[in-house]
């Protein structure tokens, strides 16, 4: 726990913008660069600076180790589900056109989804590297 | 002079300099530092290219994260990396320069960057451009082929991610720290 209060300041008038810039890019991805893939590390980044500053503990105890291990599997059980779904439907896997009535809106609800399991999965799993790497004591 | 091309040599410059500079130097937390601004600048030449989505990742995971988890393997191991008596260094340096040669030799091969003769620009390329917006609908067509087109490889991709994840938590595990209490002082 370290007590620079120029950091602390900054990085808490820095964190829900971080947090917030990687929402709009997982959800703008459509539209703009950016996706998954960076919205989540953005996120994760935005937790470890957290716990860069307010120390592991407090961040494990917002975040538990716990939780991570079930959101990074799920976000790509959400992805290869949007897959078994448009199997069922009666299309090949991820062929995104089945998933709605429209062709294009099934598409915007497949890419949606598959986007939200990468994001959720990259997320979880940068953060639990950070608390692998992080959480040990130094030269243990 | 073309803009473009000062700002792509200035950047690439800055990139050997500090690649020479890692090189040669031995505090491994100024090496985690440098690779960390070597990151950044490789974004900026992808940016310069157009390539907003490379660039993005690159600077997200290349400059930010990874800088982290290199600099909080470093509390696991010595700052300082340890001299080692070096051998005779002609056989490397020619090793060195022969597969430099080979590799520039290579490249006369290459189409120029941006041609549109290019075989890359011949292949899949036109139709994502020219039927991506019917087809899927959405403006961004680097979306549209990750997500779609190659929904496969993605999902790949993930798994990948999901897989490194496993596997750093079989062989470290996450030990949460004791929390150091002290009765009577709350922060």
């Amino acid at each position: 726990m370290l007590h620079h209060t120029v950091l602390r300041v900054v990085a808490k008038l820095l964190i829900p913008m971080i947090l917030l810039f990687a929402l709009y890019v997982q959800f703008h991805g459509d539209y703009s660069p950016g996706g998954g893939f960076q919205a989540g590390v953005i996120f994760a980044a935005g937790i470890i600076l957290y716990a860069l500053i307010f120390g592991l503990e407090d961040t494990m105890d917002a975040l538990p180790p716990g939780v991570l291990k079930i959101l990074s599997p799920l976000g790509v059980l959400i992805y290869a589900g949007v897959g078994v779904d448009t199997l069922l439907l009666g299309g090949n896997f991820l062929d995104y056109n089945f998933l709605a009535h429209e062709p294009t809106h099934g598409q915007h609800l497949g890419i949606f989804l598959v986007e939200l399991g990468v994001g959720v999965t990259v997320f979880s799993t940068m953060l639990l590297l950070y608390y692998a790497f992080a959480g040990r004591e130094p030269g243990q | 002079m073309n803009l473009d091309l000062t700002i792509d040599v200035l950047l690439l410059a800055f990139m050997a300099v500090i690649a020479i500079a890692v090189v040669r130097m031995r505090d491994l937390f100024g090496i985690a530092m440098l690779f960390s601004v070597f990151s950044l600048l490789s974004a900026g030449v992808f940016t310069v290219m157009d390539a907003a989505d490379v660039a993005f990742t690159e600077a997200a995971v290349g400059a930010g994260v990874s800088t982290i988890l290199m600099l909080a393997t470093l509390t696991r191991t010595a700052r300082e990396e340890q001299p080692k008596r070096s051998r005779n260094p002609t056989l490397p340096l020619i090793v060195v320069f022969v597969t430099g040669a080979l590799l520039v030799f290579g490249t006369s091969d290459l189409p120029r960057m941006g041609d549109a003769s290019a075989p890359a620009h011949h292949h899949v390329a036109p139709r994502y451009i020219e039927d991506s917006e019917r087809e899927i609908g959405i403006p961004n067509i680097v979306t549209s082929v990750l997500a779609s087109y190659r929904g496969y490889d993605t999902l790949g991709e993930t798994t990948v991610i999901f897989t490194a994840g496993v596997a750093v938590m079989a062989l470290l595990g996450i030990r949460r720290r004791r929390r150091r209490e002290e009765p009577g002082e709350e922060d």
